[in-house]
């Protein structure tokens, strides 16, 4: 059985606009050894997003590969979610965005790996491994900052009421892992000492390539230089 | 004139040349150079067909593990060595792979390398035990970082000899 296209980009382009914000962080974290963590776990989304856009370019048939989507699709093809496309404007922000991504990607690929998709529950039954280690970093630091100094709780309170509405498309082609999904995160903002948001405005669009302008000046970045020297190999 | 020989080695192997299969496990990984592939577990299967034409099967560590290129690309240099010039590497990423297929001689490898091995992963409910310095041997240890200097390591350090060391962590 084989995933169609749309289903294939929607999870590589999660993984892949991920490990280009994660990137960022590289050499900007608080400590040395939060660069290192941040760039480990921007290269597992980022081969997770290989597997799948490779896999996605053959189902398609057109002659894609992973690199022809990843550089050559403008904005109005990525089918990533609002949510990885989100600024981190600060460290908790990203933190945020990390909690509530990797907390629905190990149910997500918990779920795929044994998909009826042979290539798809394969790809899956790696990445959920790898995702449990982002879900436990985030844990980690929403711990340390909801439940840390005055200053550092207002800023990870401000960045969970920030994200929170663009989590609910997440779950819009599985429903029924939000009731999980919320469990996790619950307890986690709880012990952190931050207030879970109350549900309301639920931004959408990114599944079906309506998205916000900051993936367009995401994409410009990642994109100019195999658009500038096409076919450049090193 | 010599004759091409018959069997399972192509005729550009010459006689005596050393099994594809022992040429491949031999190949060090990039990244753990104290580990071959083999005891690294990233080397699934070696199988030469009757024309030659050798098929090598390796598994990733990580998904975005950057020392699969690498990897590919020193398996076809040791093959090529050996006289196997006709090779395909393929990857296969189902069963996933798992630190328990580090094999015993790679655990005592990485140790002495001062890289501490992983727990099992399989087996009883797996019960949070200290890591041994593989250093000075003591379990007074703390974990610094999740994450180290290649994605399957993660920083610890010893309370003990105050060192700072690697762990393969377990997956």
């Amino acid at each position: 059985m084989t995933t169609g296209v749309d289903r294939l980009l929607a999870l590589g382009d999660d993984a892949l606009v991920t490990a280009q914000r994660l990137g960022h962080w590289c050499t900007r974290s608080p400590e040395m050894e939060e660069d290192v963590a941040l760039a480990n776990i921007a290269l597992d989304q980022l081969g997770v997003a290989r597997l799948l856009l490779s896999y996605a370019g053959e189902v398609e048939g057109a002659g894609r590969d992973e690199d022809a989507l990843a550089y050559l699709r403008s904005d109005r093809e990525f089918r990533n979610a609002l949510l990885v496309e989100l600024p981190d404007r600060d460290f908790a922000v990203m933190i945020a965005k990390l909690l509530f991504l990797s907390a629905y990607q190990r149910l997500l690929y918990r779920r795929l790996a044994g998909d009826q998709d042979e290539r798809l529950a394969a790809i899956a039954a790696k990445a959920v491994k790898e995702s449990a280690y982002h879900l436990d970093h985030a844990t980690l630091w929403t711990l340390r900052l909801g439940d840390g100094t005055d200053v550092s709780h207002a800023r990870m309170q401000a960045a969970v009421d920030e994200v929170w509405p663009y989590t609910h498309e997440l779950f819009e082609d599985e429903p029924d892992l939000r009731p999980q999904w919320l469990s996790a995160v619950e307890d986690v903002l709880a012990r952190a000492t931050l207030v879970r948001p109350a549900d309301g405005w639920a931004p959408a669009g990114g599944r079906a390539g309506r998205h916000t302008e900051q993936l367009s000046y995401l994409l410009a970045e990642m994109q100019v230089l195999h658009r500038a020297h096409p076919g450049a190999r090193w | 004139m010599v004759s091409a020989p018959r069997g399972t080695e192509s005729p550009s192997v010459r006689a005596g040349a050393p099994a594809a299969r022992d040429v491949v496990a031999a190949v060090a990984d990039p990244e753990l150079v104290v580990l071959t592939i083999e005891e690294l577990g990233v080397l699934r299967s070696v199988e030469a067909d009757a024309g030659g034409r050798v098929t090598v099967t390796i598994t990733p560590t990580y998904s975005g593990c950057p020392a699969m290129d690498a990897i590919r690309s020193d398996i076809r240099t040791a093959l090529a060595a050996a006289g196997y010039r006709d090779v395909d590497v393929v990857t296969r990423l189902a069963p996933p792979w798992t630190t328990d297929l580090i094999s015993e001689s790679g655990r005592i490898k990485l140790a002495s390398a001062g890289i501490a091995p992983p727990a099992r992963v399989a087996g009883p409910v797996p019960v949070a035990l200290s890591v041994t310095c593989p250093r000075c041997g003591s379990l007074d240890t703390e974990r610094l970082s999740e994450f180290g200097s290649t994605a399957c390591k993660a920083l610890w350090r010893c309370r003990g000899c105050r060192e700072p060391f690697d762990q393969i962590k377990p997956l």
